[in-house]
């Protein structure tokens, strides 16, 4: 499935930004940066459980806020980008 | 069983290098990041030439099941990754004892023969249809009623070798003809017969190097189920060679390498400056570095079609294939299958 993650972490303090770093972290492990705080991940169930569970035992739920979006696809249909884009899609040809 | 076709990350330039980011592998060029990918959505990493790879991120990559393969810059392979002895002993056991049964050794061989000329037929087939010229069209067809007629006596084969007699008369009737279905320049992409180690032409140059890439999936398909890639039937063991992947291999010559190359020639997507021409002793014909970025999208695209397989009733991706039937082969040898089920192309 294809999912949309975007956090805000409060960052004014040592510890916010850590849980930021760490938040982001844990994203790039399945998916990719869009935006500054916005990934998009495709995963399996499996795998959004294992983000899910990881991205919660970081985030501070007093201070942070933390919204997933389930995607419909196919991606492209649904989505409108404007702008620089840096997006590769994992499922094409990757030649480097 | 491996139910998604995961993808595989090429990498040819020869100053990157690969390390492990996290759980991403992150491709690095000149101290620059270049591409960054979560290890998850990767099935295998195929390293070019002089490309690197830290020892941390190959680890985590073998750990976790994903091929990692070394190949020389014309795709001939060089080395691979491997982790701990893995899949069932009881497996390779009944693999070897298939060896030693003559009787078990020629049915696989057979079918596996029957197979490969069936579904290089095909695309001869395929070639007569597709042709408006009644010259070429009739010399399509008479190769494959020639190859047609080789089928039949595979079933009376007693030994391995007259397997491999049959599979060599078939080959030369189609590659025979192989050059009437290039309907791009004759001057660039002539083609006589099959020339390996080097190719000569740019045929033989795009064939060898879709051949390389196709067998070191192969391997995967093999070992992925546990067989031993080594120890194979229709090929004989000669040391380093993967035999049975070259077996399982025979199957996907024609319906996935050879109906791809055509197509990036008679579409025109491959053209003569895409490989680079040795003058000098030899005379050897390589992809150049333009050439193999357009072979590998085009190769990994091919893999994500979805085809029908006859036997299992089912639609899955082109590159899933190779690994069912390293499955069904495994099933044939413990002796859950009586026979051996080869894949027919749709």
């Amino acid at each position: 499935m294809d999912i949309l993650i975007s956090y805000d972490v409060n960052s004014l303090t040592k510890e916010g930004r850590s849980r930021l770093r760490r938040v982001a972290k844990a994203c790039k492990n399945f998916g990719q940066r869009v935006q500054f705080s916005v990934f998009e991940c495709s995963v399996t169930d499996t795998q959004m459980e294992k983000l899910r569970q990881k991205a919660l035992s970081i985030m501070d739920e007093k201070e942070d806020n933390l919204r997933i979006y389930y995607l419909k696809g196919p991606r492209k249909d649904y989505l409108e980008a404007h702008g620089r884009d840096m997006y590769i899609d994992f499922h094409d040809p990757l030649v480097v | 069983m491996p139910r998604e076709l995961l993808n595989t990350l090429f990498v040819t330039q020869p100053d990157c290098f690969v390390r492990l980011e996290g759980e991403t592998l992150q491709v690095e060029r000149e101290g620059k990041k270049v591409l960054q990918v979560p290890a998850l959505h990767l099935g295998a990493v195929v390293l070019f030439g002089h490309a690197q790879m830290s020892s941390q991120a190959m680890a985590k990559c073998v750990s976790e099941g994903r091929e990692v393969t070394f190949l020389d810059y014309s795709g001939r392979f060089r080395c691979r990754v491997v982790g701990p002895e893995s899949g069932n002993v009881l497996l390779r056991a009944a693999q070897y004892d298939a060896y030693r049964s003559e009787e078990k050794s020629v049915a696989i061989a057979a079918a596996i023969v029957a197979a490969k000329i069936r579904n290089a037929r095909q695309t001869v087939m395929r070639g007569a249809r597709d042709t408006n010229i009644e010259d070429i069209a009739n010399a399509l067809r008479g190769a494959a009623a020639e190859m047609a007629g080789v089928v039949p006596l595979l079933r009376d084969c007693r030994t391995v070798d007259e397997a491999r007699g049959l599979e060599g008369q078939a080959a030369s009737a189609y590659f025979g003809v192989f050059g009437l279905l290039i309907s791009a320049p004759a001057a660039h992409f002539s083609f006589q017969f099959r020339t390996r180690r080097p190719p000569r032409d740019r045929v033989n140059a795009l064939l060898s190097f879709l051949y390389a890439l196709l067998t070191s999936d192969c391997v995967a398909a093999a070992s992925g189920v546990g067989l031993d890639s080594q120890f194979g039937y229709l090929h004989a063991l000669r040391p380093g060679r993967p035999a049975l992947a070259l077996d399982l291999m025979e199957e996907f010559r024609s319906c996935i390498v050879d109906r791809l190359a055509l197509n990036l020639i008679n579409r025109r997507q491959l053209k003569a400056e895409h490989f680079n021409v040795r003058e000098d002793a030899g005379g050897s014909v390589l992809l150049n570095d333009a050439g193999r970025r357009i072979v590998l999208e085009a190769y990994q695209r091919r893999k994500q079609e979805n085809v029908g397989h006859p036997f299992l009733k089912t639609t899955m991706p082109l590159g899933l294939v190779p690994h069912l039937q390293a499955r069904l082969l495994a099933r044939h040898l413990r002796g859950d299958l009586a026979a051996y089920p080869p894949y027919l192309s749709t």
